[in-house]
């Protein structure tokens, strides 16, 4: 059974197609929707097609054409920034924006619009891709550019896969002198000391992200102490430069979630004390751009119920007030998360007519499957992002209403336009029902 | 140690051939590619260009061929040479997974799949051999099956062919040890590739085609007599190997 990495919903689909190779029709004999899903990274059911049929992309996994002096890769959809990374870092070129996971396909990454730790520095995914390709239902294949075709294009980047099948993804990669970065932290013993931070930090440093500790107050009584931590791709090699990362593995799903208020209160409290080091040392790329990639299936620890993520996205002006709010709606609930992320975007306009990524600030955080506990709790912080103008993520939602939904994507009716007849999924149809 | 420099894959487009082809690109290795379906060659030949460093094509080569044809053998063996100017391993990769059902109805069927995947093999292996024979050194590789241990009733046209297959590797290992050439059999499990689509996958006894790719140059380096991969293969079909054939014939594998 296909699910998407959160495990929540569990559903059926009628017919699952490994997609082997670029420049075939789509097949016939299977039935519509249709929906492309890559790795299954994403969360809830963006990525699930209920009742209906998926097409397999990670067996389009090949690379087309890379010129070395201008850094421009063409490849198939299914290949894997961790393919990519492999191929590029040695090569001195790096994927200008990464999520925190390197397992996504760039078919995925585009579909979702993927933001990451450099954001303010790089805008999206979408903002480096040059060209696609996109099979339509209909038999056309669209070469979909910026400036050939900016409303394919816009409706394509973070159009959640539905416009089509996209095949094939020409990016512009960046150039770097290693694969090390140099990297600091610091710890901040509230949310006011987080901006303060964050607005030096951000003018210098293009990847910064902080964790919070969202079960145990700061100094002055209210949650939102944590570690800041920014980085940039060093130009040296450091002296002692082996680096092998190390795999482990969630062999198996735990009879019930290791998630727990003991645990979480533990781990919080422990992952505040880690050891940062607020002077520049090397790192290198993969623990500091993937940390979670170390835990192959980490998302077991939820068990089998599964969990949820909810991130979303707050406005410059009410960002500071919005992100407050929201950590002491969570305190209060009595449901920390294990990972509370927080970053600011930067100003750029986002690519793509239902991109998440606008200017503002964006919380990302983890709940364990409680029911109606969890209903509630996400009721009242679905509130505050709507009083906010805020929007959710729909890579990382599996419940969300669909008034949010509307409410943050407002282009969503000029982008139905361009969703393909025999395309769909769960989430879509969630939100248009 | 087996040099892997000048390296001829016969059905590159497998799934496993594919991986193979990756891995030995990125290794830095000359690649001559043959393969049926033009169109998935010219993609696979883009990929390892790219992953060579070779975007014109000076060190992977290709030529489509449909290898089912045994007379066209001699002369894409002849291009394959002169194309990379010297052959020091070749691997055998192509085959398809016949339906059984469909064979016990037919004897077209049968025999077509047994030519496939068995005597096309053959005619490839005993038109190279010479010239390995004559050179003194090399390595010969071909894809057989686990498949090819013992005929059961799922799939024993599949399996004849691959066991025929393998006998004859292992008269030819024989012949060409006392001239200095290895000759190996693989001998892959279960793989999560195009060919069993369709079947349930799942399970500890499936593998990625990449696993067995590196598990193939490995065997094909060390000169190794049979591979099977994953070796926990070795085991099965040891057991499997070992049951009386009065009780054998009773199971419904």
């Amino acid at each position: 059974m296909t699910a998407s990495w959160n495990r929540i919903p569990r559903v059926e689909h009628a017919a699952e197609v490994a997609l082997a190779r670029r420049g075939q029709p789509l097949p016939l004999d299977i039935p519509r929707p249709l929906l492309a899903h890559g790795l299954g990274r994403s969360y809830g059911d963006v990525c699930l097609n209920p009742g209906a049929s998926l097409l397999h992309t990670p067996g389009l996994d090949r690379f087309i054409a890379f010129d070395a002096t201008t850094g421009q890769l063409t490849a198939e959809a299914g290949l894997s920034l961790d393919a990519l990374l492999r191929f590029a870092a040695p090569r001195g070129w790096f994927p200008p924006v990464v999520p925190g996971t390197r397992f996504v396909t760039l078919g995925g990454a585009v579909a979702n619009d993927v933001h990451g730790k450099n954001h303010h520095q790089a805008g999206s995914f979408g903002d480096h891709v040059r060209a696609l390709t996109l099979r339509r239902s209909d038999g056309q294949v669209m070469e979909v550019t910026p400036e050939a075709t900016p409303d394919w294009f816009a409706a394509t980047v973070g159009g959640l896969g539905l416009t089509g099948l996209i095949e094939t993804v020409t990016l512009q990669l960046m150039p770097v002198r290693t694969a090390w970065m140099r990297a600091w932290s610091q710890r901040f013993d509230s949310l006011d000391a987080f901006w303060e931070l964050n607005a030096r930090a951000e003018r210098e440093w293009p990847y910064t992200v902080a964790w919070i500790d969202c079960l145990n107050p700061g100094p002055d009584g209210r949650v939102g102490r944590g570690i800041y931590s920014a980085a940039r791709h060093a130009t040296t090699v450091p002296s002692r430069s082996e680096y092998r990362e190390r795999r482990r593995s969630i062999p198996l799903d735990p009879p019930v979630s290791l998630v727990n208020r003991l645990t979480l209160r533990a781990f919080n409290h422990l992952y505040y004390r880690q050891p940062v080091h607020a002077t520049p040392r090397a790192a290198h790329h993969l623990p500091w751009l993937f940390p979670l990639d170390a835990i192959r299936h980490w998302n077991r620890i939820y068990g089998h119920k599964g969990f949820y993520q909810y991130q979303c996205v707050l406005p410059p002006h009410t960002a500071k007030d919005g992100v407050q709010a929201l950590l002491d709606a969570i305190a209060a609930s009595g449901q920390g998360s294990f990972l509370a992320v927080l970053k600011t975007f930067g100003a750029s306009a986002a690519p793509g007519m239902l991109s998440f990524p606008r200017p503002g600030a964006t919380l990302a955080l983890d709940f364990p499957e409680k029911g109606r506990d969890t209903e509630r709790l996400f009721a009242r912080l679905d509130a505050i992002v709507q009083e906010a103008g805020g929007a959710l993520y729909p890579a990382k939602d599996a419940r969300m209403p669909a008034a949010v939904f509307r409410q943050g994507f407002p282009d969503w009716e000029t982008f139905a336009e361009y969703v393909d007849p025999e395309f769909s999924s769960g989430f879509w149809r969630r939100m248009t029902a | 140690m087996n040099p892997m420099k000048n390296v001829v894959l016969f059905g590159a487009t497998s799934a496993i051939a594919s991986a193979v082809a990756r891995d030995l690109a990125e290794q830095g290795a000359r690649l001559f590619c043959v393969a049926r379906d033009a169109e998935a060659l010219e993609a696979l030949l883009a990929d390892l260009r790219v992953r060579a460093d070779d975007p014109d094509g000076a060190r992977i080569l290709g030529a489509t061929a449909d290898l089912a044809d045994s007379d066209g053998h001699a002369a894409l063996w002849q291009q394959a040479q002169e194309g990379l100017g010297e052959v020091d391993s070749v691997l055998l990769a192509w085959g398809t997974l016949p339906d059984q059902a469909a064979c016990a109805a037919s004897v077209d069927e049968t025999l077509q799949a047994i030519h496939v995947n068995g005597t096309s093999a053959i005619a490839l292996l005993a038109r190279i051999a010479p010239d390995f024979e004559a050179r003194g050194r090399g390595v010969i590789a071909a894809i057989g099956s686990v498949a090819g241990d013992r005929g059961r009733q799922s799939n024993y046209t599949y399996g004849t062919a691959k066991g025929m297959l393998a006998t004859y590797l292992q008269g030819l290992r024989n012949r060409l040890f006392f001239s200095g050439v290895d000759v190996v059999t693989i001998k892959p499990g279960f793989v999560r590739t195009p060919m069993t689509e369709g079947l349930n996958r799942a399970g500890a006894l499936w593998a990625e085609p990449e696993t067995v790719a590196r598990g193939i140059i490995r065997a094909m380096r060390r000169g190794r007599e049979v591979a099977y991969l994953p070796r926990k293969w070795w085991v099965i079909m040891t057991i499997i190997r070992l049951i009386p054939e009065y009780l054998f014939k009773r199971l419904k594998l």
